[in-house]
């Protein structure tokens, strides 16, 4: 393999792994936007998407309809989390609400290990098609089906908030929420949709990328912070900055990998993050705290 | 006279409390009970920090775990690699914590609360991350053993009992210095930035104090409890792995914190008691109700305990005799019409 395949291959499985960081930073700058929470809980989100996924295909249903009920049980597990636990301390100072949905990340955690346990789980490819060959690199076509996801998201989401009315909606509410509820628009149920259409794209994100990432209990946490610092790099409101987040992360990540060692893999991610909070970060987000005058 | 008599209350209460820890290994029917008293001193010591850091500076971290390693690291490479006294690696490890926390914390802690805990827990990996993979100075999973003992003047100390009243002298020590600093002119300024304690940044800065300033020394303070920490327990066990200074032990502090009550710092050791104390009651009662299972039982538990206490008590449990007694007073004015 020529120096120039391997780099490709680590670049395509770069942009593998970046789309599901993507996913993620989508999730948490829906949530985001109109709450100014950061949901720790969105990691494990795509975690229970992947396992209610497997379990649901290895019970006999067809892996179609496995991820249609796996996408909707972790929705309603999102909005649920919304209503019983987001809503009624929204009004608390900042970090209530951080160790909430911290505290519900471990809870998650807790009740997936009891279910699933800790090995890896199994989910057949979606199609049988053969690792397709691009020069010298391999690229794994379900890789492929979760860059294609990650791209039918993207357009389907950007679409979403800029033509149609609830869309159009929720981004009034992620501008200026007190404004929004003065034209009429309800937050709450906007906080609602948040929750739950994070939750959703987080199940679609676990079930696609599960046949190739043989996912385990335990990788909700690094994939929120890796799928947060792709909404970051994004300033936590743009989809575009999402993207551009998500697969420079994913491409940085394998690129570091393959030239450093594997074990720095994950602190390649987070020095990144830490960078990029120096750096840019501190203007754009505001120095006040939301909600203060 | 209600100010007399609830000061006379804390010095009974202090003072029993004292009387209490001096004398609980002399009672003690076995050696488990002062190794549980050497852990719930040792992280309440990294849980005052952290409260000091939530309740005044108002910054969730979850960075505790990073320091703690840091110091028990330090100590533990310094004396065996390098030779030197265990109380000077002490010190070193607690400037180096402090330092890694002034150099971060300019930048980070200008960052919005929620942020700021991700960049904080993005911290606590990447330290872990470097204690396993630098082999050569960290010995990697297999970690370092044989740390030197600390000394008192010739006396070595060697039994857990001994590291029991060396720990909580530092408690108590540490204790007092954290009081003192909140009742004094940094404790005030820092008071008017946080909201919770009925400040705002912006009204802080118009009298000429700046929030970033107080956030940061708090934040090298809390880093430098933490250390403190890690260097005891590194000389009191003798061996370190990677394996306690994971984001496990920052989520633990949190949680003690959380239900201690943040901004205080007898909640601190409160909360330290209490979850490292049922932490072990779990471990003994759960395999027995469910087998094969605890670990998960654990986390599940810890998650709740700390969503119900913030939906409920989020000033935590030091807030409860103020709770009960507004409790009280509304079903007796209820009561009477």
């Amino acid at each position: 393999m020529t120096s120039f395949d391997q780099l490709l291959q680590f670049i395509i499985g770069g942009v593998s792994t970046g789309s599901i960081y993507v996913i993620v930073g989508l999730g948490f700058m829906i949530i985001y936007s109109v709450t100014r929470v950061v949901n720790f809980a969105q990691g494990e989100f795509v975690m229970l998407g992947a396992m209610l996924t497997v379990s649901f295909y290895k019970a006999g249903s067809p892996l179609g309809i496995a991820i249609l009920i796996s996408i909707a049980f972790t929705t309603l597990i999102g909005i649920l989390f919304y209503q019983t636990i987001i809503y009624p301390i929204r009004g608390a100072p900042a970090f209530a609400l951080i160790l909430v949905t911290f505290g519900a990340s471990i809870v998650i955690r807790g009740v997936a290990l009891l279910i699933w346990g800790t090995g890896p789980k199994h989910l057949p490819y979606f199609s049988r098609t053969n690792p397709i060959q691009i020069s010298g690199a391999i690229l794994n076509p379900q890789a492929l089906w979760v860059m294609v996801t990650t791209a039918v998201m993207a357009i389907g989401l950007f679409l979403f908030f800029r033509y149609t009315v609830l869309g159009k909606a929720f981004m009034a509410s992620a501008i200026d929420a007190f404004l929004a509820s003065l034209m009429g628009i309800k937050t709450e149920r906007m906080g609602l949709l948040a929750f739950g259409l994070s939750a959703c794209l987080a199940a679609l994100a676990g079930s696609v990328m599960a046949p190739f990432t043989f996912p385990s209990t335990s990788i909700g946490l690094y994939l929120s912070v890796k799928g947060f610092t792709a909404a970051l790099i994004g300033g936590l409101n743009r989809i575009e900055g999402v993207i551009v987040g998500g697969l420079a992360l994913g491409v940085l990540e394998a690129l570091g990998a393959g030239f450093l060692s594997s074990g720095y893999k994950d602190a390649i991610a987070l020095t990144i993050l830490l960078i990029v909070l120096t750096f840019r970060r501190h203007g754009l987000l505001g120095g006040a705290e939301a909600g203060q005058v | 006279m209600e100010g007399t008599k609830t000061n006379k209350i804390r010095y009974l209460s202090i003072g029993l409390f004292v009387i209490v820890i001096a004398i609980m290994p002399l009672v003690a029917r076995s050696r488990y009970y002062v190794t549980i008293g050497n852990f719930i001193g040792i992280y309440g010591i990294v849980a005052m920090g952290l409260a000091l850091l939530i309740g005044y500076a108002g910054q969730v971290s979850m960075a505790q775990a990073a320091f703690y390693g840091i110091g028990a690291y330090t100590s533990a490479i310094l004396t065996t690699q390098v030779g030197l006294n265990p109380w000077l690696t002490m010190v070193a490890g607690a400037i180096l914590s402090a330092g890694v926390a002034g150099i971060i914390g300019v930048p980070l802690l200008k960052l919005e609360g929620h942020v700021l805990a991700v960049a904080t827990l993005a911290l606590s990996i990447v330290v872990s991350t470097f204690f396993v993979e630098l082999r050569p100075l960290t010995g990697g999973y297999d970690g370092i053993g044989g740390i030197p003992r600390l000394s008192v003047g010739g006396f070595m100390l060697k039994a857990d009992f001994h590291y029991y009243y060396l720990i909580w002298a530092f408690l108590f020590f540490l204790f007092i210095l954290s009081h003192n600093i909140v009742h004094s002119r940094v404790g005030r300024a820092l008071r008017s930035i946080h909201r919770f304690s009925g400040g705002s940044e912006m009204g802080a800065e118009s009298l000429g104090i700046s929030p970033t300033k107080y956030k940061v020394q708090i934040f090298m303070l809390s880093a430098a409890y933490a250390s403190i920490a890690g260097s005891l327990y590194a000389h009191w066990v003798t061996f370190i792995n990677p394996d306690p200074f994971g984001i496990f032990i920052s989520i633990l502090m949190l949680i003690m914190v959380t239900i201690g009550g943040m901004g205080s710092l007898w909640g601190a050791i409160i909360g330290s008691c209490l979850v490292f104390l049922s932490g072990e009651l779990f471990r003994e009662m759960v395999p027995r109700l469910i087998p094969g299972a605890s670990g998960e039982m654990e986390m599940i538990a810890y998650g709740l305990i700390l969503i119900l206490i913030l939906l409920f008590m989020p000033r935590g449990l030091v807030s409860a005799p103020a709770l009960f007694k507004s409790w009280a007073a509304k079903a007796t004015r209820k009561a009477s019409g």
